[in-house]
C-alpha cells in the first residue's frame, strides 16, 4: 500500500493527468447531453495540456528570461530554468482547443434550433418519428 | 519567385485564395469559380514541377522563418510527398468543377462560405504532407479537421448531429496524437521528424517508446476510421452536402494513412514500430477483420452513398493491413492504393454527385434505368465500379496484387482471403446496382413514374471532371509500373 501511495506521490502530474483525461473520456462516452459530451471533450483537452506543461518543470528553475549578450556568451545555466517549449506548444494547443470548441458550439446550437432539444435520447426519438 | 521555395506557394496559394474567396465572393458570386480553379490549376502545375525536381535531385526543405531545422518548423518534400501533392492537387481541381455546380443548388447564397473552408482545408492538406515536424502535424490535422466539421454540418437533415459526432471523435484522434508526441518529446528533447528518428533508436526505453507510438498511431486510427473505430464516418460523409462529399471522402482518410506511413517510416522508424512481431501481427488480423465487415456492413445499405463510406471503411482497412505486414510489397501495395483508392473514391463520389444534382437522390431503387437517362454518367460509375472490383486495367488491380503478393510474403494468409473475399463483395455490391441502372424497368412500382425514360445527362461541369477521373483510373492503372520504380521504390526503407 505504501509503495503505490509514494508512486503516485513521486509521479503525481501524471496521475492528475489520467485521472482527469478518464473523467473527461467519461463525460464524452457516457453522457446523454450533448453539452456535456462537449464539456468533457474540454477537460479531456485541458488534462493533455496539464501533462506537457508539467514536463517542463524542474526543481528550482526559475523564468526563462535571459540577457542575450550573456546568453551568446554562454554564461546561462540552462538547468536553473524552465523548458518554456511546452509551454509555447501548449499555447498553439489551447488555440485549436478553443477552435474547437467554437465549432462544436455552432454545430450544438444548429442543432438546439433543428430539434428543440440537446438531450440525445430525445433527439434519436425525433429522428425516428 | 524564387523556384526552389515553389512547395512552399503550393502551400500558401490556396489558404490566400480562401481570403480572396471570402471577402470578393460576398460581392459577387462571379468570383468564386476563377479563384477556386485559378489557385488549384497553380497547385497541380506547381506540385507536377515539384515531382519532377524531387525525383531528379532528392528531397527540397524549407525552413520556416530561417530557423534552422531541429529549432524551427521544417517544410520537406520528399518523393512519397511530392506524390501526394500531385494527388492532392490534382482530385481537389477535379473536385472543385463539380462542386461548384452542386454547391451552387444545395446551398445558394453560401457559396462563398462553403469554398473559403473547401480552400482553408485543401491548404491543411498540403501542410500535412508537406510538414517535417511532429507538432506542427498536429496542428494542420486539426485545421483540416475543423475545415472538415464545418463543411459537414453545411449539409441538411441530420448533417450537425453526425457532424457533432465527427467533432467528439475527431478531438478523441488528435488528442492521442499528441499525447503520442508529449511523450516523444519527453523522450528526446526534439520535435523535428528527422531528429526524432535519428535519436529514438539510440534510447534504451522500450516501455516508453512503444507508449509514444501506441498513443500516436491510435490517435490516426480514430481519424482515419479504422474498423472499431469507424463509426462517425459514414454517416458524417453521407450527410455531408454532395460537394464536400466529393472533396472529403477521397482525400482525408488517404492523406491520413499517408501520415501514418509518414510516422511509421520517418519519425518512429520501422525497426522500433515492428519489433514486437505479434502487435504487428494483431494489427494485420485486424485489419483482415476491418476489410471483411466494412464490405459485409456495406452489403446491407440501401443508399449508394452510404455503401461508399463503408467500402472506404474496408478499403482503410487494406492500407493499414498492407503497411503492418512489414513487408517491401505490402508496402509498395499501400502506397499503390492511397493514389488508387483516393482516384477510385472520387470517380464513384462524382457519379454521386451528378446523380443528386439531376435527381436528388441515390438509394437503390432510385437508381433503377438510370442509366438510360445518364449513359455517360454510368459509363464512368462502371469504370469505376470494376476498378473498386480490381478487374484488370484499371488501376485497383494493381495494387490489390502487390497486397495480396505481400501478405503472401509474409504468411498471412486471413489477410490474402480477406482481400480476395472483400473483391468478391464488392462484386456483389456493385453489379447489383449495374443491373439496376442498366435492365431496372422504369415500370414496376407506382413511385417511380415521374423518372423518364429521356436522356436527361448531368452538366457539362460535373461530366468532364469525372470522364476525367475514369480516364485517369486506366491510365494510373497501365503506368503502375514506372510509378513504383520512380516514386515509391525510393520511399521504400533499406532492409525492407
Amino acid at each position: 500500500m505504501e509503495m503505490i501511495v509514494d508512486e503516485i506521490v513521486a509521479k503525481y502530474n501524471y496521475w492528475i493527468y489520467v485521472v482527469l483525461m478518464m473523467i473527461g473520456f467519461y463525460a464524452m462516452i457516457g453522457k446523454r447531453n450533448l453539452m456535456k459530451k462537449l464539456i468533457g471533450m474540454n477537460i479531456f483537452q485541458t488534462s493533455i495540456i496539464l501533462f506537457f506543461v508539467s514536463t517542463g518543470v524542474k526543481k528550482g528553475g526559475g523564468i526563462p528570461i535571459v540577457d542575450k549578450y550573456q546568453a551568446l556568451a554562454g554564461n546561462v545555466d540552462a538547468a536553473s530554468m524552465v523548458n518554456p517549449l511546452p509551454h509555447v506548444l501548449m499555447l498553439t494547443a489551447i488555440v485549436v482547443g478553443v477552435s474547437v470548441t467554437g465549432v462544436a458550439l455552432a454545430v450544438l446550437q444548429r442543432i438546439y434550433r433543428e430539434y428543440g432539444t440537446l438531450e440525445e435520447d430525445e433527439i434519436l426519438e425525433k429522428l425516428q418519428r | 519567385m524564387n523556384a526552389t521555395n515553389l512547395h512552399l506557394f503550393v502551400l500558401v496559394v490556396p489558404l490566400l485564395s480562401a481570403l480572396a474567396i471570402n471577402l470578393l465572393g460576398r460581392r459577387s458570386r462571379q468570383w468564386i469559380a476563377p479563384m477556386v480553379l485559378g489557385s488549384l490549376a497553380f497547385s497541380v502545375f506547381g506540385s507536377i514541377i515539384i515531382m519532377a525536381r524531387v525525383i531528379e535531385h532528392g528531397n527540397l526543405s524549407y525552413t520556416v522563418g530561417n530557423w534552422r531545422p531541429p529549432y524551427g518548423i521544417e517544410l520537406v518534400v520528399d518523393p512519397l510527398s511530392a506524390l501526394m501533392m500531385v494527388l492532392i492537387s490534382v482530385v481537389a481541381l477535379l473536385a472543385s468543377f463539380s462542386s461548384l455546380k452542386s454547391v451552387e443548388q444545395e446551398l445558394p447564397g453560401r457559396e462563398h462560405l462553403f469554398f473559403t473552408l473547401y480552400m482553408i482545408l485543401i491548404a491543411g492538406l498540403f501542410g500535412l504532407v508537406l510538414t517535417g515536424d511532429a507538432f506542427n502535424l498536429y496542428v494542420l490535422l486539426e485545421i483540416t479537421s475543423i475545415t472538415t466539421y464545418g463543411l459537414i454540418a453545411m449539409g441538411s437533415g441530420r448533417a450537425a448531429l453526425s457532424s457533432f459526432n465527427y467533432i467528439i471523435m475527431g478531438s478523441i484522434g488528435a488528442c492521442f496524437y499528441l499525447l503520442g508526441i508529449g511523450y516523444i518529446y519527453i523522450l528526446t528533447g526534439t520535435l523535428n521528424m528527422a531528429d526524432i528518428a535519428r535519436i529514438l533508436p539510440t534510447l534504451n526505453a522500450p516501455v516508453a517508446t512503444a507508449t509514444a507510438i501506441a498513443f500516436a498511431l491510435v490517435g490516426l486510427w480514430v481519424k482515419m476510421a479504422f474498423f472499431p473505430l469507424h463509426s462517425w464516418l459514414p454517416n458524417a460523409y453521407s450527410q455531408a452536402p454532395t460537394g464536400a462529399g466529393t472533396m472529403v471522402a477521397p482525400l482525408m482518410t488517404k492523406v491520413t494513412v499517408y501520415l501514418m506511413v509518414r510516422v511509421i517510416l520517418s519519425m518512429y522508424t520501422p525497426a522500433l514500430v515492428f519489433t514486437h512481431e505479434w502487435i504487428a501481427q494483431g494489427v494485420v488480423w485486424a485489419s483482415a477483420l476491418a476489410i471483411i465487415c466494412g464490405s459485409v456492413l456495406a452489403l446491407g445499405q440501401k443508399d449508394l452513398r452510404r455503401m461508399l463510406t463503408y467500402i472506404i471503411v474496408a478499403e482503410v482497412g487494406y492500407m493499414v493491413g498492407g503497411i503492418f505486414l512489414a513487408n517491401a510489397n505490402g508496402l509498395t501495395g499501400s502506397i499503390l492504393h492511397i493514389v488508387n483508392d483516393a482516384l477510385m473514391t472520387l470517380c464513384l463520389f462524382l457519379v454521386v454527385a451528378a446523380i443528386i444534382y439531376r435527381q436528388g437522390s441515390v438509394s437503390l431503387v432510385s437508381l433503377q434505368g438510370v442509366f438510360r437517362r445518364m449513359p455517360i454518367t454510368m459509363a464512368a460509375f462502371t469504370l469505376g465500379a470494376f476498378a473498386m472490383i480490381g478487374v484488370p486495367p484499371t488501376c485497383g488491380f494493381f495494387s490489390k496484387w502487390y497486397l495480396i503478393l505481400g501478405g503472401i510474403d509474409g504468411g498471412h494468409w486471413e489477410f490474402v482471403i480477406a482481400l480476395v473475399a472483400s473483391s468478391l463483395i464488392n462484386a456483389i455490391l456493385f453489379f447489383r446496382i449495374i443491373e439496376l441502372a442498366y435492365f431496372g424497368s422504369l415500370q414496376d412500382g407506382d413511385h417511380h413514374e415521374h423518372l423518364s425514360t429521356e436522356r436527361h445527362e448531368a452538366p457539362w461541369w460535373m461530366l468532364s471532371p469525372l470522364v476525367l477521373t475514369a480516364a485517369l483510373l486506366i491510365v494510373v492503372g497501365l503506368s503502375t509500373g514506372p510509378l513504383i520504380n520512380n516514386v515509391i521504390r525510393l520511399m521504400i526503407p533499406v532492409g525492407f
